[in-house]
């Protein structure tokens, strides 16, 4: 094996990819050869290192620098001043890893420092693609020691002693449904990776997926051996390309090592897996839903009882578990649940992911015991909102979220603490808002996505989410009551009551969260007919005041040609006349605004 | 091919060699050649080169070899410092031949060349 004294990573995520970090590479692996270094130093397409605010990102080791925002043009001055000469060239560096010429491993940084990885440990760290890296950092070592020293019986015990409870949403304990799952007879048994990852802004199954997709294979083979299951499916978006040919890259090395197949280590215990396409379907994240899509069939959410675990694919008992769940898994086995029950808080164990997005300064992939404040998630790893704009709120969960403000921000993050502020963990998606954000426009977001996804299988979903949107519609484009607020909470709770499955049940949430803590901003919608930020555009008005010189620069730009200089003659002698918005043409775009020259700023939005 | 657990334990020794690199924590002795300009043109490359050979042929895996600039005394390159426990001892005109013995004696058996350090040299 080839030794190497340097090791150049850089994210094949897909965020940093977006931005061409498969081209940097190729020019990395161009500029070592023509230094005639290639065979000292190696470079190596790592999984999301999380930061990706700071993509397309490139570590070099032995000492841990952190390379932020590269461009190919910056490849030629790495590979001859840092890896050929040993300088390392600090203005492509990030911001926070150098302080005052003292430059940081990418460990002491700020973002990475307050974080802890169990579920992302190898994502940024090894070749997703190469199964040697992977067994190198204990990979597979948990499934050796489950079929080596352990009875199925115990596996599940010490996911119950875990506490692991489950990440796809719910948060139901992982240790109880394995042992539901095992507590059926049949001749055949699932295993079920739910990997259709839906809620906008969240993304940390496809990071997995990509960074670390043998964690998967073993964790649900361990699944396998704990509930007598035969074989194992993931069901994964078409979206997620790069997850898609890593997970296959992974099974066919799995297979060719004997990890995956008939009677694995000479045991008597064999498990397969075969990944399943979905279209990219919300409600196809719903377990049963995700079955019936499996099958062939419509994804439409089933009536439960019977649960999965009793009649799942095929009719077949069926274990489900979301990706983070089981990427947890092999660290639990290997250290013990004791370990992991001693992180986090009483009733939420471990770690979670979220994905920070919005209107925070750090976007990316957060990993953090439970029970650290919000607070500490959006400021200290986060870095807070850009610009110096105020925190308004955090949309929680998703879709099926709600919004917390900022008197909630000391709150220890955990499933029931969530759940109790009217907000959930769902999946881990983290939306920051600033003062900036209409909230009534953030509910009309989300149910129109929500509105979208419903399946239509259920009334109250299928034409209660739809009226919901249609209401949210008529209040920010001013026409709204004050008895369309009354109507719009009386049919949210309706619709949370009367749904067929956890989509129809948790898709007025956002309107509930954003009803109960910022009513001022509905009232300003319905009463007032202002937007209180400016972003419903139905609500606005552009006027030009008397200050108006009658310059025209207004006019030139509108493209709607509907300012027109009809207004009070400024000037006798020219007879030149002030500018006038026609405001039934107008469509609002704010241009004339931007135009009209800042010492005379005569035009005003209401 | 299939593997076996033994092959797997293998694998996994022979795979953390390279990987151990990326770890932060593990390096017990750092080696750091200089190679600015003056190291370069004296022949620190080869040097560099020897140390990284003998340090993988000797499957040395806690030791880091890091590069740095000109640290003005470019009389004296090619150099480099070897950071072992508390100590830094500093190896001056070196060849590719010395630098492999330094590995050998300095790092694995713990026994500084003196006849090579910097203050042996500068007393001369």
């Amino acid at each position: 094996m080839q030794f190497y004294r340097a090791h150049v990573l850089i994210c094949g995520g897909t965020g940093c990819t977006s931005s061409k970090s498969v081209e940097i590479k190729a020019e990395m692996e161009k500029e070592l050869k023509a230094l005639g270094i290639d065979n000292e130093v190696q470079v190596v397409m790592t999984g999301c290192f999380g930061l990706c605010e700071a993509g397309p990102i490139m570590i070099v080791y032995p000492e841990g620098t952190f390379y932020s925002h590269i461009k190919i043009s910056d490849v030629k001055r790495i590979a001859s001043e840092h890896l050929l000469k040993g300088r390392v060239v600090k203005d492509l560096l990030y911001y926070e890893a150098i302080q005052q010429d003292k430059i940081k491993s990418v460990n002491d940084v700020d973002f990475y420092a307050k974080q802890k990885r169990i579920a992302l440990a190898n994502c940024g760290l090894i070749d997703p693609e190469n199964i040697d890296e992977y067994i190198a950092l204990d990979g597979y070592q948990a499934l050796v020691k489950v079929l080596t020293q352990m009875k199925p019986e115990d596996v599940i015990e010490e996911v119950k002693i875990s506490g692991l409870r489950g990440r796809g949403g719910a948060g139901f304990p992982t240790g109880l449904k394995w042992q539901f799952a095992a507590n059926y007879e049949d001749d055949m048994k699932y295993v079920c990776c739910n990997a259709d990852e839906g809620d906008p802004g969240a993304f940390m199954d496809r990071s997995i997926l990509e960074g670390t997709p043998h964690s998967l294979l073993e964790a649900m083979t361990i699944a396998g051996y704990a509930t007598n299951a035969k074989k194992g499916y993931i069901y994964v978006r078409a979206e997620y390309p790069i997850a898609v040919k890593r997970l296959e890259i992974a099974i066919k090395q799995a297979k060719e090592y004997g990890l995956l197949g008939e009677s694995i280590f000479d045991t008597n215990f064999s498990f397969d897996i075969e990944i399943r396409l979905g279209a990219g379907a919300f409600v196809c994240g719903e377990e049963t839903a995700l079955i019936e899509s499996i099958e062939g069939k419509r994804g439409m959410p089933r009536t439960k009882p019977p649960f999965p675990a009793e009649k799942g694919i095929w009719g077949k008992p069926t274990l489900i578990n979301n990706v983070e769940t089981f990427a947890n898994i092999p660290a639990i086995i290997l250290k013990g649940g004791e370990w992991f029950s001693k992180i986090g808080t009483e009733d939420s164990k471990g770690t979670k992911v979220f994905a920070l997005g919005g209107k925070i300064t750090n976007t990316g992939l957060v990993e953090i015991p439970m029970g650290t404040t919000l607070r500490e998630v959006i400021y200290d790893i986060g870095g807070g909102c850009p610009n110096g704009k105020k925190f308004k709120a955090v949309q929680t969960g998703g879709p099926s979220g709600g919004c917390l403000t900022s008197e909630h921000l000391d709150t220890p993050i955990g499933y029931d603490n969530l759940v109790k502020l009217g907000s959930m963990m769902g999946s881990g998606g983290m939306i920051v808002m600033d003062e900036d954000n209409c909230m009534v426009d953030i509910a009309r977001y989300f149910l129109d996505f929500t509105c979208d996804e419903s399946c239509g299988k259920c009334t109250p979903c299928r034409e209660g989410t739809k009226r919901l949107k249609e209401l949210l519609d008529k209040i920010c484009t001013g026409k709204g009551s004050l008895e369309d607020l009354d109507r719009l909470e009386a049919l949210a709770y309706y619709i949370q009551d009367n749904s067929l499955c956890n989509l129809g049940q948790s898709a007025p949430n956002p309107v509930i969260s954003t009803l109960v803590h910022f009513r001022d901003e509905y009232l300003a919608h319905v009463i007032d007919k202002k937007c209180p930020t400016g972003v419903c555009k139905d609500l606005l008005h552009y006027t030009i005041t008397d200050k108006c010189i009658g310059c025209g620069s207004c006019s030139k730009v509108c493209p709607q040609g509907c300012i027109e200089p009809v207004g009070k003659v400024i000037n006798e002698k020219t007879n030149r006349r002030a500018y006038v918005i026609d405001s039934s043409k107008c469509i609002k775009c704010g241009a004339c605004m931007d135009a009209c020259p800042p010492k005379v700023s005569a035009i005003i939005r209401q | 091919m299939k593997k076996s657990i033994a092959d797997l334990a293998r694998i996994r020794q022979e795979a953390l060699k390279n990987i151990q690199l990326r770890d932060q924590n593990e390096a017990s002795c750092r080696i750091v050649v200089g190679m600015g300009t003056c190291g370069i043109s004296a022949g620190a490359r080869p040097c560099l080169t020897a140390i990284v050979d003998e340090v993988h042929k000797r499957g040395l895996t806690n030791v880091q070899i890091v590069q740095t600039g000109c640290v003005g005394m470019c009389r004296l390159e090619p150099m480099f410092d070897v950071y072992l426990g508390n100590e830094k001892v500093t190896y001056v005109d070196m060849t590719p031949e010395k630098s492999r013995q330094v590995v050998v004696e300095h790092v694995v058996n713990k026994r500084v060349i003196h006849e090579y350090t910097i203050g042996a040299v500068e007393n001369k």
